[in-house]
C-alpha cells in the first residue's frame, strides 16, 4: 500500500528525518511511535506531500508520488489528519465532513447524505448542526477524522488522534479506528498513547532523532532495549530488566 | 438516537424572500418615478453588484483584494474602447468588459497565487496592480490619456443609453439579480464549498484533495468578470471615464465597504449594505453642503458594525434563523 524509502527531511542545519524507511501493507493498522521532537509529524507531513523532502522515495500503491503536491496524493486515496485540528471553524459540523464529501460526490444532496453517514460512523450524528469552532477536543478530533473518512480514502494517516482526550474518550476513539480499518481503508497512526497504540496495531515502527530504530510486533518492540532507552535515557534499559 | 432526516439540514434557497426582493425592486422606479429616486435606485443597485463582485472572493473564499477597482477600471476602459476606438455596438461593452475583467482577474490570481500572497500581503499586491493601471491608463494614447474618454451622448436604447433612467434601472437590476444568483449558487454548490473551506483553512483544505491554487484562480477569475461588467455599466451610466475615476482606490474601498457593511460572504450582505451606503450619502448631500461628509459616515458606520455587528447588518436579520438552527440541533440530538 505504502512504501517509504530512505526518506530525509533537513531544515536547516537539522535531520528532522534521516533515512527513514517504513512500509505499509493494505488493511493493517500500523503505528509510528517516538519520544517527543524525534521527527514523526515532519515524517508524516512529508509522507502526505506538505514538505519537499531532500532525499528517499514515496510509493502509494505501486506509484511514484515523490514531490506530489498534497491535494494529488489526497485525491489519490492517502489522506492525513492534523495533530494541531484545523477545522473549518465558522462552518457547522455537517458543512466540514462535506467539504471532504464532496471529493467523490460533485452533487451536494449525495455529498450530504454521504457526510451524514460518516458523521453517524464516528459518533457526531448528534452535533451536524453545531458550528466547528464549539466543539470540544475530542470533538474536534472526531471531526478532523471524519472529514478526512468522507474522501473515502485508501490510507489513513492519523496524526495523534487520541492526545487530550479522557480515558473513556480514548475507548471510544480506538472503538472508531478500528471500524474503520474493518471498513477497508488501512491507517498508519502516529501516537503516544501507549494503551491504543497497543491494543490498536499490527505493527510498529519507532523513530527517534529523525531514525527508525527499532520495528516489529508491539510486544516485541515495547520490550527492545533501544527502544526503552530513546524514551528514558542511557542505561535505562538495565534498570527496567532489574526492575 | 434518530437518524436525522437530511432534509433538515439542508441549506434551503429561500425563494420567498428572493421573489418578495425581487418584487419591490421592480416596484421601485414605478412607485417612486422622480429621476432623484430612480438615480437613487441606480446607484445602489450599482453598488450592490460590484459589491458582490468583491464579496465572491473577498467574502465567500477569504481573499481580501484592495484592489478590486483594476478589473472595474479595465471593465469601464474596454466597453468605452470597443465603441470609441473599434465601432461596435456599445452593447458589445458587456462581454467586452467581462473579458477583460476576466483576463486582468487570470493574471493577477496567477502572478500573486503563485507566489503564495494570502491575507494583508494579498491586499497590498491587488492595490499596487490597480495602481500600475491607473498610471498605465493614464499615459497610453488608447485610452486617451489623463483626459479620459468621453463617450458621445446619443440617447437611445441600441446606443446603450436610455431617454428614462428607469431603462438604466431595468440593466443593473438584471446584473444585481444575476451576481445574487452566482452568490447563491455558490451557498449551495461544490465549488461554494471548496471556497468556504479555503476561506476557513488552507492547509486543512488541501489535505482534503482540494487543489487551492485553482480554485482561487477560478474565483478570482469569475470576480473580475462580473466587477468589469459592472465598469461597463458605469461608464455607459456617466458617459465619461478617465483613470482617477475608474481606477479610484475610494471604489475598491466602496466596494469592500458594501460587503463588509452588509455581511461579507453572504448572499444579501451587498445589497444591504449598499442601500445603506446609498441612502446615507444621498441624506448627506441633501442636508448638508460640506464635501466628503459622506466618508465621514462611512468610516463612522465600518466602526460601529465591526464593534457590534461583526458579521454585518444580515446578523439582524439572522437572529430569528440562528435559533432555527439551534431548535434543528437540539431536534436531531433528541
Amino acid at each position: 500500500m505504502l512504501r517509504v524509502e530512505g526518506l530525509t527531511k533537513i531544515f536547516g542545519g537539522l535531520r528532522a528525518v534521516d533515512g527513514a524507511s517504513l512500509n505499509v501493507d493494505q488493511g493493517q493498522i500500523v503505528a509510528l511511535i517516538g519520544p517527543n521532537g524525534a521527527g514523526k509529524t515532519t515524517l508524516f507531513a512529508s509522507i502526505a506531500g506538505f514538505h519537499s523532502i531532500d532525499a528517499g522515495r514515496v510509493v502509494l500503491m505501486d506509484q511514484d508520488i515523490t514531490g506530489w503536491p498534497v491535494h494529488k496524493i489526497s485525491r489519490k486515496g492517502m489522506v492525513r489528519t492534523f495533530q494541531i485540528t484545523q477545522p473549518f471553524a465558522k462552518l457547522s459540523v455537517l458543512e466540514n465532513i462535506m467539504v471532504g464529501a464532496y471529493q467523490i460526490h460533485p452533487n451536494a444532496q449525495e455529498a450530504r447524505v454521504h457526510a451524514i453517514d460518516v458523521a453517524q460512523k464516528v459518533g457526531m450524528g448528534h452535533m451536524l448542526a453545531q458550528a466547528a469552532s464549539d466543539l470540544t477536543v475530542a470533538g474536534r478530533k472526531r471531526l478532523e477524522l471524519a472529514r478526512a473518512l468522507a474522501t473515502n480514502p485508501q490510507l489513513l494517516l492519523l496524526d495523534e488522534v487520541m492526545a487530550g482526550l479522557n480515558p473513556s474518550e480514548i475507548v471510544e476513539m480506538v472503538a472508531i479506528v478500528r471500524t474503520i480499518r474493518d471498513m477497508g481503508v488501512t491507517v498508519l497512526l502516529i501516537e503516544h498513547v501507549m494503551q491504543a497504540v497497543m491494543s490498536l496495531s499490527e505493527h510498529i515502527y519507532v523513530l527517534s532523532y529523525g531514525k527508525i530504530i527499532a520495528q516489529g510486533a508491539p510486544q516485541q518492540v515495547v520490550s527492545d532495549p533501544a527502544v526503552i532507552e530513546a524514551y528514558l535515557g542511557r542505561g535505562a534499559a538495565k534498570e527496567v530488566a532489574h526492575a | 438516537m434518530n437518524t436525522p432526516s437530511t432534509a433538515v439540514l439542508h441549506r434551503t434557497v429561500n425563494w420567498k424572500l428572493h421573489i418578495a426582493v425581487l418584487a419591490v425592486a421592480i416596484a421601485f422606479p414605478f412607485v417612486f418615478p422622480s429621476s432623484f429616486m430612480v438615480n437613487f435606485g441606480v446607484l445602489a443597485l450599482f453598488y450592490a453588484f460590484i459589491g458582490q463582485s468583491w464579496n465572491i472572493s473577498g467574502g465567500f473564499a477569504g481573499q481580501l483584494s484592495f484592489g478590486h477597482v483594476a478589473f472595474f477600471g479595465v471593465g469601464a476602459y474596454a466597453s468605452a474602447i470597443v465603441q470609441m476606438r473599434w465601432g461596435f455596438s456599445p452593447w458589445m461593452g458587456l462581454p467586452a468588459s467581462a473579458i477583460a475583467g476576466a483576463v486582468v482577474g487570470l493574471i493577477i490570481a496567477v502572478l500573486s497565487f503563485r507566489a503564495g500572497l494570502k491575507g494583508s500581503y494579498f491586499a497590498l499586491i491587488t492595490l499596487a496592480f490597480a495602481e500600475v493601471l491607473r498610471i498605465l491608463s493614464n499615459s497610453v494614447d488608447l485610452t486617451g490619456g489623463g483626459l479620459g474618454m468621453l463617450i458621445p451622448l446619443k440617447r437611445s436604447a441600441a446606443n446603450f443609453q436610455f431617454e428614462e433612467r428607469a431603462g438604466f434601472y431595468f440593466v443593473i437590476l438584471v446584473l444585481t439579480v444575476l451576481s445574487i444568483a452566482c452568490a447563491e449558487w455558490l451557498r449551495h454548490s461544490r465549488f461554494g464549498a471548496r471556497l468556504a473551506a479555503i476561506r476557513e483553512n488552507e492547509d486543512a483544505a488541501k489535505a482534503l484533495g482540494i487543489d487551492v491554487f485553482t480554485e482561487k484562480v477560478k474565483i478570482m477569475l469569475l470576480s473580475g468578470a462580473m466587477c468589469g461588467v459592472g465598469g461597463c455599466f458605469f461608464s455607459q451610466y456617466f458617459l465619461y471615464i478617465d483613470p482617477t475615476i475608474v481606477f479610484g482606490v475610494d471604489k475598491s474601498v466602496e466596494m469592500l465597504l458594501v460587503s463588509m457593511i452588509g455581511g461579507a460572504g453572504t448572499v444579501y450582505g451587498p445589497l444591504i449594505g449598499s442601500l445603506l451606503l446609498a441612502f446615507v450619502s444621498d441624506i448627506t448631500r441633501v442636508l448638508t453642503q460640506i464635501q466628503g461628509l459622506s466618508l465621514v459616515l462611512y468610516g463612522a458606520l465600518l466602526v460601529i458594525i465591526i464593534a457590534y455587528l461583526p458579521n454585518g447588518l444580515v446578523d439582524l436579520f439572522k437572529s430569528k434563523s440562528k435559533s432555527k438552527t439551534k431548535r434543528i440541533a437540539d431536534d436531531v440530538a433528541r
